[in-house]
């Protein structure tokens, strides 16, 4: 019973906070918003015997993703725009695909009642770090080694996009390019001559 | 008595809902980005859920892989929006038509 009684306190509160997420305007209260989310998600996770995705939960969303996101908001400093008006079919596509996937989730909401409930393996060691990390490292050890290289590919893309080359690099750029240029005409005009 | 899965399915599929709605009403380039980050936690809690019911860990693994994808997500996802600021002055969607006609 306890265990219904919260499971309902922490989805109400997800999805309380996610409404709100959406509703407000200030991109600071929406951060602020989803860390609600995040947090709640990371209480259900503990209800679910997953302690460690818990852990994690809170250590990469709500302390390293949300970090960057409100430094991100802070450092552009933005200012409140005027209120231009979305074209109108697009409300209708968000309307109209948001009762789509609700009515989705009841379907399966209500199939997955009715289906007989499979007797679940409740086996204690499924959530705890040792057995996910066994099989992190023995059976899927190269799904990890493809995500370390996705995130180092990461790393690499986010330096080269914030980069700003300064006046002289800009100039040395703007000239290895005219170079070029200037390459490629002697050459076309070497063809004609031959 | 503990809540069924359908419940917790249920709920993702709200809060799944909720993201997708959010990504098409909203003007901002961040307030886009926070409602991909909704749905992919979403998803995840279908994962967790499913790996509790059948008792099987590959799902939490899972997991794992989705937050690194949405960690490495972050860091091009906001670089990107930090160098269209640098050129438009602004994260409004509707502003990046530079590729129009």
């Amino acid at each position: 019973m306890a265990s219904t009684a919260l499971f309902f306190l922490f989805a109400g509160f997800a999805i309380m906070c996610a409404i709100s997420m959406v509703y407000h305007k200030n991109p600071l209260y929406s951060a602020i918003s989803l860390v609600g989310v995040f947090i709640s998600l990371s209480c259900i996770y503990v209800m679910l015997a997953a302690p460690f995705i818990a852990a994690v939960q809170i250590l990469i969303y709500a302390g390293a993703i949300m970090v960057l996101v409100v430094f991100v908001i802070m450092l552009l400093n933005l200012d409140d725009q005027g209120t231009k008006n979305r074209l109108r079919y697009l409300w209708a596509l968000g309307g109209g695909l948001g009762v789509v996937l609700l009515v989705q989730t009841l379907f399966i909401f209500y199939a997955v009642m009715k289906a007989p409930q499979q007797a679940s393996d409740q086996s204690v060691s499924v959530g705890k770090t040792l057995s996910i990390g066994q099989s992190m490292y023995t059976v899927y050890l190269l799904p990890v080694e493809i995500v370390g290289v996705l995130l180092l590919m990461a790393i690499i893309g986010a330096v080269i996009l914030a980069r700003r080359l300064s006046q002289p690099q800009l100039e040395l750029v703007v000239d290895q390019e005219l170079d070029r240029r200037n390459e490629t005409e002697l050459e076309n005009e070497y063809r004609v001559e031959l | 008595m503990e809540p069924s899965l359908a419940s917790y399915l249920a709920l993702s599929g709200v809060l799944f809902t909720i993201g997708t709605v959010g990504v098409i009403f909203k003007r901002n380039a961040l307030g886009m980005f926070m409602c991909i980050e909704l749905m992919l936690n979403a998803v995840n809690l279908t994962f967790v859920a499913f790996s509790r019911y059948y008792g099987d860990v590959v799902g939490q693994l899972f997991v794992f892989m989705v937050m690194s994808v949405a960690a490495a997500e972050a860091a091009v996802g906001l670089g990107i929006i930090i160098a269209f600021f640098r050129n438009r002055l602004s994260i409004d969607v509707d502003d990046a038509s530079i590729l129009k006609n």
